[in-house]
């Protein structure tokens, strides 16, 4: 067992961890963070991502020792003081889900897409969210929804 | 003075954004995996890596003694209770199918069956001793190909004698709804024109983005089980009819749900191994299954050989069709298997008017993961080939491929229409769409630049590919699943509940995974009893809520459990009305309900629907004889199918040199009658046509020559990602189905079922010209290069 402390959604831990346990099964099973899924086992879905210091990282692809000493943001800690993050009302408001799997994933990559440009076109959202599979909306919805956001503000 | 109540804004038809997003956009779900109960153990699955093999040997010792371990179960160790797996669709009375069992025996039958299972204080625990169970098997030779298995070259089930589980077939001549198909081509091949083609429909898997998972509690009275499921009801039945467990002691949830596809209609080997797991065991049990693990055994899709031949005159009116088909079962028969080239086997003649039609189908098994449902299920294959045959037609006439099918099409003014293969269309209008298809592609246009690139020899071409569809959906009635060998029925089911403070809970048997039923039935509740749609819950997949349901599947939600919805909500005015006229000292004849009050006739006098909901509560001033509740139920059917129907318009650039395929853009004008919530539609269309693109352009299970698959990670499974795709132009006519009283007609599959033979044949219009007639799919780069190739040298 390896000891780590992070910052989860605002939130403090420390735990003792296996070292070979996924931060995606530490955020699900030992803090119950389980608005973050998993889709896939080779890091092709994304449906695990979350932000690490700011930046996204798939969940499933570092280990739970490796994020010791930094901060998290899941899909449960975007919302503030109720107010949704201008991503999720975008989500929302433009259709970009259905069955809402793969919806936690592309929402916190749909952030870092923005970060690194508050203002892309079509094929740069859509080139942005290659690593983020969904197999209901045929994606349309989600570009629109992202472009949405960056008009209302949603690379802050 | 009167006063005029103001009628709150109505519901249907509006674009409501859903309900269900609250939860799945902040992460509040409730997924299966989700779920964790005092001393819940995991499951872990031993998978055969062999195709076809004898067990003759499973060590267990080492992961016995592993860590954290509380049991081993093999094949062997269950025989007795695990009853066979059912299947629930009868394709011939002689049909033959081998024993299902969920966990193997003595002979595993397709790569992944399972073999044994492990149970574990830990997933990870149960994962690690998995790797310790030694089998040992002695490989047999396993029937793989498809043609080859139809030939019984090698057989995937010894005992059975044969790879034939059925062979039925549809004739126009003996059915009395056409002529003789053999007469029509004879005809055709003196001075007409006869079209022969064989179209391979490939392996697909439906590829759900929440992998399946279950846990069965054993803890009380009551078995409960939650399971990513399409079907809970099923579920329930069939754990009570496998296990012997008594269906009133089951209680089956399926809660948030992440894609189906009908990829989860199914009862699986997985859910009866956890429930006997926790059975034995006495503790909650999960299992939870990997990617790998899904692409590999949650069953595939597709997989058949069509061959076809068509008789049409010289001017290109069509005279007859022959469907030919072989269809891979895979290993086993699972829940519909058997029937989906049945449910494509009335389609083939699609919009158009064959007065001769016979199709023959034969259902073979292989070493295989077993096929079954996938999106569309039967129909998009029927669809690919008579929408891929009219463009080969078009060719050999000369004319524009949607001349040709307007000239066999039938008319908008000839419905209602039965077809060569004695379906019933109710209502359609094939001009209106396709005019409206044909506006917003620019479709003239568009062949004038396709004209001056071949002119100029452009190493990029332009292909305009055509889909004029119609499918068959919303499964019912149940008259027509039994006689065509199903077990089940096609009714649904729905209960309305006044709530004390006017609050409604509105139970439906539907199972949505992404559909958004909770938002679409809200409306129509909300619009039908004059309510607001905030005060309206839709509850679903619980079998202890939900009693009585039959599920999501087959586009039949809207048009069969939206119908019972709508049937609960006028049983639950109709209850309320002596009710109201009593307490407002009316005669019922002078009661008025609108806008969610009863209303006096020229009075002021009036109750609204919340007012009466607290006095039946209360009861106090209830005469004697009424009901204390306004709660209604309604269980029904509809008389027929639903027809929804579209025109489709693609247009791909073709690399010559590569082979590269891209679309540039594509048009689609549906037809699915009158529309709940268009925003909802609309997304349903996105997401069916991504689907149909996958098939043509990227999706294909592959297998080694061993039977591996070696398509089982998102690495290989070429799932479509956002830049793969291109943006959709949507939209609708409204002609409102006749059959069921919401004039609506299904949704969740017409962009599958249409998109796949538009895509595939804007890839052969680019390079016709070239010599080219045919790319099988998937259409990747190498496949339209090498017809490329081989068009150069004819």
């Amino acid at each position: 067992m390896s000891r780590i402390t992070v910052k989860v959604d605002g939130g403090g831990y420390t735990d003792d961890v296996e070292p070979r346990t996924l931060l995606v099964h530490y955020l699900r099973e030992q803090l119950g963070k389980t608005g973050t899924v998993v889709g896939c086992d080779t890091g092709n879905c994304g449906a695990c991502t979350v932000l690490l210091d700011g930046r996204s990282v798939k969940s499933c692809s570092m280990f739970a020792v490796q994020a010791d000493g930094h901060e998290i943001t899941t899909i449960e800690g975007l919302a503030t003081d109720g107010q949704l993050h201008p991503m999720q009302q975008a989500f929302h408001e433009n259709h970009a889900l259905q069955c809402g799997y793969c919806t936690p994933g592309m929402i916190m990559q749909s952030i870092d897409l923005l970060a690194d440009n508050p203002d892309p076109t079509d094929d740069e959202v859509r080139l942005g969210l290659e690593g983020n599979l969904c197999r209901c909306t045929g994606y349309q919805n989600i570009v629109r929804a992202v472009r949405a956001a960056a008009a209302a503000g949603g690379a802050r | 003075m009167t006063t005029t109540q103001e009628r709150p804004a109505a519901e249907v038809g509006n674009p409501r954004r859903r309900k269900e997003d609250a939860r799945l956009i902040t992460g509040r779900t409730r997924w299966t995996d989700n779920v964790v109960l005092p001393g819940m153990l995991h499951l872990a699955m031993v998978r055969s890596p062999f195709a076809h093999a004898r067990i003759t040997g499973i060590d267990t010792e080492a992961a016995r003694s592993s860590s954290g371990v509380v049991a081993v179960l093999t094949g062997a160790d269950l025989a007795e209770e695990q009853g066979g797996l059912p299947f629930a669709w009868t394709a011939t009375p002689e049909q033959k199918a081998p024993a299902h069992p969920s966990i193997a025996v003595d002979t595993v039958n397709f790569a992944a069956e399972i073999v044994a299972v492990v149970v574990a204080r830990s997933a990870a625990e149960a994962n690690d001793a998995a790797d310790l169970v030694d089998v040992d098997y002695e490989e047999l030779p396993a029937a793989l190909d498809l043609k080859a298995a139809a030939a019984d070259e090698v057989l995937a089930h010894p005992d059975l004698g044969t790879n034939v589980s059925a062979r039925f077939n549809f004739d126009s001549a003996e059915a009395g709804t056409g002529g003789d198909v053999d007469a029509a081509i004879a005809a055709a091949r003196d001075g007409g024109i006869v079209i022969e083609r064989e179209y391979r429909q490939q392996r697909l898997i439906p590829a759900f983005m929440e992998p399946r998972s279950i846990v069965a509690d054993p803890t009380g009275e009551q078995l409960t089980v939650w399971s990513s499921t399409q079907v809970p009801h099923f579920v329930k039945i069939f754990i009570a009819l496998v296990l012997g467990i008594p269906e009133h002691k089951i209680r089956v949830i399926a809660p948030d749900v992440g894609g189906g596809f009908g990829g989860k209609l199914q009862f699986t080997p997985e859910e009866v191994l956890t429930v006997i797991a926790a059975r034995r065991t006495g503790k909650p049990c999960k299992y939870s299954e990997t990617r790998s693990e899904s692409l590999q055994a949650a069953h595939h899709g597709r997989d058949q050989w069509q061959k076809l031949t068509l008789a049409a005159d010289r001017d290109g009116t069509v005279r007859g069709l022959k469907v030919e088909l072989l269809a891979n079962m895979g290993a086993y028969l699972g829940l519909v298997s058997a029937g989906i080239p049945i449910l494509g086997a009335f389609m083939y003649n699609g919009i158009y008017k064959f007065p001769a039609y016979r199709l023959t189908c034969t259902n073979v098994f292989t070493n295989k993961t077993w096929t079954d449902a996938y999106r569309g299920a039967g129909r998009p294959e029927a669809t690919f080939a008579v929408e891929r045959l009219m463009d080969e037609l078009a060719a050999e006439v000369g004319v524009d491929p949607l001349e040709i099918r307007e000239r066999n099409w039938i008319k908008h003014e000839e419905f209602p229409f039965t077809t060569v293969s004695g379906m019933h269309y109710d209502s359609g209008n094939y001009e209106a769409a396709t005019a409206k298809a044909k506006g917003l592609f620019g479709y003239d246009d568009l062949r004038a630049e396709q004209q001056r690139r071949r002119e100029s020899g452009d190493p990029v071409q332009l292909g305009i590919g055509i889909s004029t569809y119609t499918e068959m959906c919303g499964l019912a009635p149940s008259r027509w699943l039994g006689s065509m060998g199903y077990v089940g029925g096609g009714w649904e089911h729905a209960s309305i509940r006044m709530l004390p403070t006017g609050k409604v809970e509105v139970i439906t048997g539907t199972s949505p995974h992404g559909q958004g039923h909770e938002t679409a039935w809200s409306q129509i509740v909300a619009d039908r009893l004059g309510v607001p749609f905030e005060d309206v819950e839709v509850l679903h997949g619980d079998t202890q809520v939900s009693a009585r349901g039959l599920d999501t599947y087959g586009s039949r939600s809207l048009a069969i459990g939206g119908m019972a919805v709508l049937a609960a909500a006028d049983k639950v005015i109709e209850k309320a009305k002596p009710i109201a006229a009593q307490l407002l000292e009316a005669n019922a004849d002078d009661l008025e309900y609108t806008g969610g009050r009863f209303g006096v006739r020229g009075t002021e006098a009036g109750m609204s629907l919340a007012e009466l909901a607290f006095a039946v509560f209360q009861g106090h001033k209830l005469d004697g004889g009424a009901e204390r509740s306004l709660d209604a139920d309604a269980t029904l059917e509809p008389d027929d199918f639903s027809f929804p129907h579209g025109t489709h318009l693609c247009a791909a650039e073709v690399d010559t040199e590569t082979g590269a395929v891209t679309i540039r853009s594509y048009v689609s004008v549906d037809d699915v009658g009158n529309v709940i919530n268009p925003v909802i539609v609309e997304g349903q269309v996105h997401g069916g046509v991504a689907q149909g693109i996958g098939q043509a352009l990227f999706e294909e299970a592959v297998h080694d020559e061993s039977g591996t698959l070696v398509t089982g990670s998102f690495d290989a499974y070429l799932v479509a990602a956002a830049p793969d795709l291109p943006s959709f132009v949507t939209a609708r006519t409204e002609t409102p189905a006749t059959t069921n009283q919401l004039g609506v007609k299904g949704v969740g599959e017409a962009g599958t079922i249409a998109s796949t033979p538009a895509v595939v044949n804007a890839v052969v219009d680019a390079v016709r010209h070239l010599g080219v007639s045919d790319v099988e799919m998937p259409c990747t780069p190498y496949r339209v290069w090498k017809a490329l190739q081989e068009g150069a040298k004819s």
